[in-house]
């Protein structure tokens, strides 16, 4: 029982990691009906921009080696900065990899190739500045907080702990700002349809902009999160979670917020309950599960079914 | 021009078709690289684990040392490639068939989802399972041609006949189909077309032309590990099609070969391979959306080039327009 309860707690702090990634998929798949993949190398951005803004060094083998920040923020400060500098960064992607395709109307599949693109430029270009070393951060970053807690005889890394309220926060204010404000109802509304959402007056393009900022902010303090929680084994470290996530996302249903952190849950968990000799494995999970859901629920657990207009 | 350099050259060709075959439907596979990893980890198993696909010369001794034998001459037979290729197209086809027939009648985002698992799921098993060695890999595979020549001649007969096969597909139904799918699924739909069959055709046969590639690629690289059939090298073929364009097969096969050659030529860009990469499918989509080879330039071609080589790469009429 007691080591259940610990699998659970391991397997859900990896789960809502997965569900934070989707759902920047998410908010981009729903204004533009296409994926990002460049998500994945701007959380890995944000896992590298935290480990130099708490006053880590830049490793040997990068064009920057030995750079280290003349000041050192606490990590509480540090995570929400390189969450603005991955907004900023993600804003850049979509410049350049979606806006000229947006103006030109052209097919959904050349988004997938120009933002494959953006994420390989950004993955190689870490590598060339950084090297392609793995870094943690240090223990200390969460201040005066024990290492472990002990919640009913189940040990609790705090560093689980933070990204769980973390994370929890983050969607809740995101599925209030959605459903309960003027911003979150444009968005709706410019996902439904752009063309009848500009002449009702909403500026489409600074709506999708908005949600690249979002998505990016995501998943920068993502990044942050879990180079935390597991270290930053180098500039490959996202694209591998953001493979996964799509697995999620299809899991969950695309376009779908609930099913994106349910989805996240689900994986997480069942990656933990994975047995050592089999641990290799593990990382096809995500994977297994995608195509049981393509074979049996195309649209995903909570997906709605999308009415095809002709 | 150095051999070794052709053979990469022309393997780079080889995978630029396989990437643009579904692309001339529509559809975004980024299985090229799984494919070619299962052809390449079935040729490296066989030769090496199979004494009889060795012939007389490793016959009786044990596997590994009949590797080593064969891999010092050019001694592997012929046969034994040719099965390998046929047995690795089999498999190869199967499972594109099996993966198609799931996501095939999905929209056309989940093929490429699905695509990207499938080259995952294959890198994890063969990671973990021991006969495919590892992370490490297998070593000493059996050569067939003495000299990197030999692999030359072999591809580019291979290159020839799968160009020729899309040549052919361009002129007949399934071709035409392919191109009315790419412009309007629903309209080719409602012309009586059976798109979701049509484009499993194409993936299927991008299915076998990667793992038939693969095949040659474990024989001429000597050795084989999980790390040839990474997302890596998605992004590497797909750079290829983008480049050539891919309008027509001449683009793919085009964009093959100067992009395999040109990090080689350039040393000094050898760091910055894959930003070059990543540069040309970012930006290619909206600077060239067609790509270098156009089948506008391919017109303008036809009235300077000889007649026998004015067919090339038409055969998909009705498409001037971007």
């Amino acid at each position: 029982m007691q080591t259940l309860l610990q699998i659970l707690v391991n397997g859900i702090s990896t789960g809502v990691v997965y569900g934070l990634f989707a759902l920047g998929y998410t908010l981009v798949f729903s204004v533009l009906g296409v994926i990002n993949f460049a998500h994945g190398a701007v959380f890995t951005l944000g896992a590298y921009l935290t480990y130099l803004l708490v006053g880590g060094a830049v490793g040997s083998n990068g064009l920057l080696a030995g750079l280290q920040l003349p000041f050192a923020l606490p990590f509480w400060a540090a995570l929400p900065v390189a969450g603005v500098g991955t907004a900023l960064v993600s804003l850049a992607v979509e410049a350049t990899a979606f806006r000229p395709l947006r103006r030109h109307q052209a097919e959904p599949l050349l988004y997938l190739i120009t933002s494959l693109g953006a994420g390989v430029i950004l993955v190689n270009l870490l590598q060339l500045l950084l090297g392609a070393e793995g870094y943690s951060l240090p223990t200390t970053a969460l201040g005066s907080l024990p290492v472990t807690l002990a919640v009913g005889g189940v040990q609790v890394r705090t560093v689980q702990l933070v990204l769980l309220v973390v994370s929890a926060l983050v969607l809740a204010l995101l599925s209030l700002w959605l459903e309960g404000s003027r911003g979150g109802k444009a968005l709706q509304a410019v996902s439904e349809d752009a063309t009848t959402a500009r002449l009702l007056g909403i500026n489409s393009d600074a709506m999708v902009r908005l949600c690249f900022a979002v998505s990016g902010f995501l998943a920068g303090i993502a990044g942050g999160l879990v180079g935390l929680s597991l270290s930053i084994t180098g500039p490959y470290f996202g694209i591998n979670y953001g493979l996964k996530a799509l697995g999620v996302l299809v899991l969950g249903g695309l376009g779908s917020v609930g099913g994106a952190v349910l989805a996240g849950l689900i994986v997480g968990t069942a990656e933990a309950l994975v047995p050592g000799e089999w641990s290799g494995y593990k990382d096809a999970i995500a994977y297994a599960f995608l195509f049981a859901v393509l074979l049996l629920r195309p649209t995903g657990l909570l997906g709605r079914v999308s009415i095809t207009k002709v | 021009m150095d051999a070794t350099l052709l053979v990469q050259m022309l393997l780079g060709a080889l995978l630029g078709l396989s990437v643009y075959l579904p692309l001339a439907c529509g559809q975004l596979s980024l299985a090229t690289p799984g494919f070619y990893a299962i052809g390449g980890t079935l040729a490296a198993l066989l030769s090496t684990r199979v004494p009889a696909l060795a012939g007389a010369g490793g016959a009786g001794a044990t596997a590994a040392v009949a590797g080593a034998e064969a891999a010092a001459g050019g001694s592997y037979p012929l046969p034994s490639l040719l099965l390998e290729m046929v047995l690795a197209a089999v498999l190869c086809g199967l499972l594109a068939l099996a993966i198609g027939a799931v996501v095939l009648r999905l929209r056309g985002i989940y093929l490429t989802i699905a695509t990207i698992a499938l080259v995952e799921i294959l890198r994890v098993v063969s990671l973990n399972l021991e006969i495919t060695g590892g992370a490490v890999g297998i070593f000493a595979i059996p050569q067939p041609f003495a000299d990197p020549a030999g692999y030359a001649a072999f591809c580019f007969l291979l290159l020839v006949a799968v160009c020729w096969l899309c040549q052919r597909l361009a002129a007949t139904r399934p071709g035409l189909a392919m191109a009315a799918i790419r412009d309007d699924a629903i309209a080719a739909a409602s012309l009586g077309v059976d798109t979701e069959r049509v484009k499993r055709l194409a993936f299927v046969l991008s299915a076998l032309v990667a793992g038939v590639s693969g095949v040659v690629a474990a024989h001429f690289l000597n050795a084989w590990n999980p790390r040839l059939g990474n997302f890596d090298a998605s992004i590497t073929s797909l750079a290829f099609v983008v480049f050539g364009g891919s309008r027509t097969w001449i683009g793919p096969v085009v964009g093959g070969l100067a992009l395999t050659a040109l990090p080689e030529l350039l040393r000094p860009v050898g760091d910055l391979r894959l930003i070059v990469f990543g540069l040309v499918i970012l930006l290619g989509p909206s600077l060239f959306p067609q790509g270098l080879i156009t089948p506008a330039l391919l017109q303008r071609l036809a009235r300077i080039l000889p007649a026998p080589l004015r067919r090339l790469g038409h055969g998909q009429p009705g498409e001037g327009a971007p």
